[in-house]
């Protein structure tokens, strides 16, 4: 379908023009992963536990890395609602332009954000201590997870995005997306929680997302993890893509 | 996401309906029959029937609340009609929707461009984004020296690489304008398209919409505006709560009120009083009161004996051609709810007796958001 291809290709180049020139979002969402990273390194860390023989810094990377990305996609939520409050969602489809890659070009957009911020944390944890000791296999099986976990996230926002009815209703996504990492195995071992939590922390998909990132990047045997993690994100990015469709013809039926 | 689908399962094919007549498919632009619409409980549309020559302008004129919008977005495929029959183009809009949407543009009541791109990426956007009639596409460079056309035609070259943000109210209609006719449009529809906007910026959109006519383009647009309706459409049809009201050229409209009006002017406020429930204009500062005639020397006589038998009331009078604003009070039993040159009527501080009970303005159209 050389038509929805090109429609996603210019799609993408607009999202990633707004997304470019929309400063004080691209700030947040740079500035974010820098003040976590710092915050639970200095901050916490001289007081967590984890029961391994790593710098913190080391442990918490990967969960400082999911927060931002389900920050940073969520954040497609509110250019979906802006799309749709401005008319020019109309407008694109009084000229036969079907809603996926209009969706498409903001999940576009958001990922290469998202990759962005994820250069710029491995950039700074560098820098203050973090030392993986991943294969090369590993480390490239790790960014293909983050990736997925980027992937489904931002159609999962754009489809709350087109249910939301504002940009505070949208808003309430991110903040939403951006607790869920609390309770998973990201800042704190889970055996640590109280045990009616552990349960859920244990299997929620960040922790697995979390624990196969850990691992790959740790060179720690990872088992089916992984897997577990990649079904989680293309059950979830499915689900959207699916719900997205749906929701976009309710919403300009 | 099957937005381009060309069938509709939930749309079956209007069987009760007498075929369309055909005579000539190419030289009707729009045409819809039975047109029905209702959000909840709220009827929006009431049965609209439209024709519309293809080359030629169409005005929908109304007050808020009429039904305009919701008629647009049925028309340019943007929202399904409970019942009734539109073809766009010579195509159905339920069943052929995607060979419409290859025929029209739609600009709506608002800008609806990426205040976050320039004026040059926008319409290079669009260019690239359009199909045309034969369903193909501009390469990247026609979509380059395209939105390089619009950008002169619409008067944007300066502003084409400032962000469409920094841009005046006037200049984002226009690259509003210039973005919809990137895919060289068959049929336009132009929603309010001069609502809040200055008098020079009215002139440039009216101006544009001759010379697309002048083009062979159709322009189907709405507006509130009497005058505007009045200067460019080749036909008028007047909508009032979900009913078209009346239809026909500007000078058919105002004929259908008696042609002319004649304008008394009145010496004292009793006169006034007594006769402003009959009037069909009325400018209580000025004691001028406007009646329907036919502006024959007779019936202008006789009816100014009638209004002052005893010929002391009446200090002047003057006769001329109906406005459309009459031919709209005439038709609806309410005034224009907007005149389209604001004239500075000072705080009317005894308001005469109506010549129809105010109505409880019309329930609001949904708001598209």
């Amino acid at each position: 379908m050389p038509e929805a291809l090109t429609d996603t290709l210019v799609m993408s180049g607009r999202a990633l023009r707004m997304s470019r020139r929309n400063v004080d979002a691209l700030i947040t969402a740079l500035a974010l992963p820098v003040m976590l990273l710092l915050i639970f390194v200095y901050f916490f860390g001289g007081a967590i536990e984890t029961g391994t023989t790593e710098q913190y810094v080391t442990y918490v990377v990967p969960g400082v890395l999911l927060l931002c990305a389900g920050f940073g996609s969520s954040n497609t939520a509110m250019a979906v609602v802006e799309d749709l409050k401005n008319g020019i969602i109309d407008r694109f489809r009084s000229l036969d332009i079907s809603g996926a890659p209009i969706l498409a070009g903001h999940v576009f957009a958001s990922a290469a954000r998202n990759l962005v911020a994820t250069a710029l944390v491995f950039a700074l944890a560098f820098a203050i201590g973090f030392r993986p000791s991943a294969t090369w296999a590993g480390w490239l099986a790790a960014l293909g997870i983050l990736v997925a976990f980027i992937l489904a996230l931002s159609w999962l926002s754009a489809a709350v995005g087109l249910l939301a009815k504002s940009p505070e209703a949208a808003g309430g996504f991110t903040f939403f997306v951006s607790f869920l990492p609390y309770p998973s195995s990201a800042f704190v071992p889970t055996d640590s929680m109280p045990s009616w939590l552990q349960g859920f922390a244990e299997h929620q998909p960040i922790s697995q997302v979390i624990e196969s990132l850990r691992g790959l990047l740790l060179g720690q045997p990872v088992g089916s993890t992984p897997w577990v993690a990649l079904a989680w994100c293309a059950g979830i990015l499915g689900v959207s893509v699916v719900g997205a469709g749906v929701l976009f013809r309710r919403r300009t039926a | 996401m099957t937005d381009r689908t060309t069938t509709t399962a939930a749309a079956p094919p209007p069987a009760a309906a007498p075929p369309a007549p055909r005579t000539g498919p190419r030289s009707t632009a729009i045409e819809a029959a039975g047109l029905r619409k209702s959000y909840g409980s709220q009827e929006v549309l009431r049965g609209i029937d439209l024709t519309v020559p293809r080359g030629t302008v169409f005005a929908l004129l109304g007050p808020n609340g009429a039904g305009k919008t919701t008629a647009v977005r049925i028309l340019a495929t943007l929202a399904s009609a409970d019942a009734g029959t539109v073809r766009v183009a010579g195509h159905d809009v339920r069943t052929e929707r995607a060979r419409v949407r290859r025929a029209i543009s739609l600009t709506g009541q608002f800008a609806a461009v990426d205040e976050m791109q320039t004026g040059a990426e926008n319409l290079r956007m669009m260019a690239r984004l359009a199909r045309t009639a034969g369903g193909g596409r501009l390469s990247r460079a026609a979509a380059r020296t395209k939105a390089a056309e619009l950008l002169t035609r619409f008067d944007l070259t300066e502003a084409a690489d400032r962000l469409a943000k920094t841009y005046s109210g006037g200049m984002r209609r226009r690259l509003d304008l210039a973005a919809s006719l990137a895919g060289s449009p068959e049929i336009i529809f132009l929603d309010e398209p001069t609502t809040g906007l200055d008098p020079r910026s009215r002139q440039e959109l009216w101006s544009v919409v001759r010379e697309l006519r002048a083009a062979g383009t159709t322009v189907f647009l709405t507006t509130q505006y009497l005058e505007e309706a009045d200067q460019l459409a080749d036909r008028i049809a007047v909508l009032d709560a979900g009913r078209i009201v009346a239809e026909g050229t500007a000078a058919e409209l105002k004929r259908r009120v008696a042609g002319h009006r004649l304008d008394i002017t009145l010496a004292d406020s009793a006169a006034y009083l007594r006769l402003a429930p009959r009037a069909l204009h009325s400018d209580p500062d000025a004691r001028v009161l406007g009646f329907p005639t036919d502006g024959g020397a007779a019936e202008v006589r006789a009816l100014l004996d009638e209004l002052d038998p005893a010929h002391t009331a009446i200090t002047h009078f003057t006769v001329h051609t109906a406005t459309l604003e009459d031919v709209f009070l005439t038709l609806t039993g309410r005034p224009a709810p907007q005149s389209s040159t604001p004239q500075p009527t000072p705080p009317q501080p005894t308001p005469p007796q109506s010549p129809a009970p105010q109505e409880p303005t019309t329930p609001q159209e949904p708001t598209h958001a």
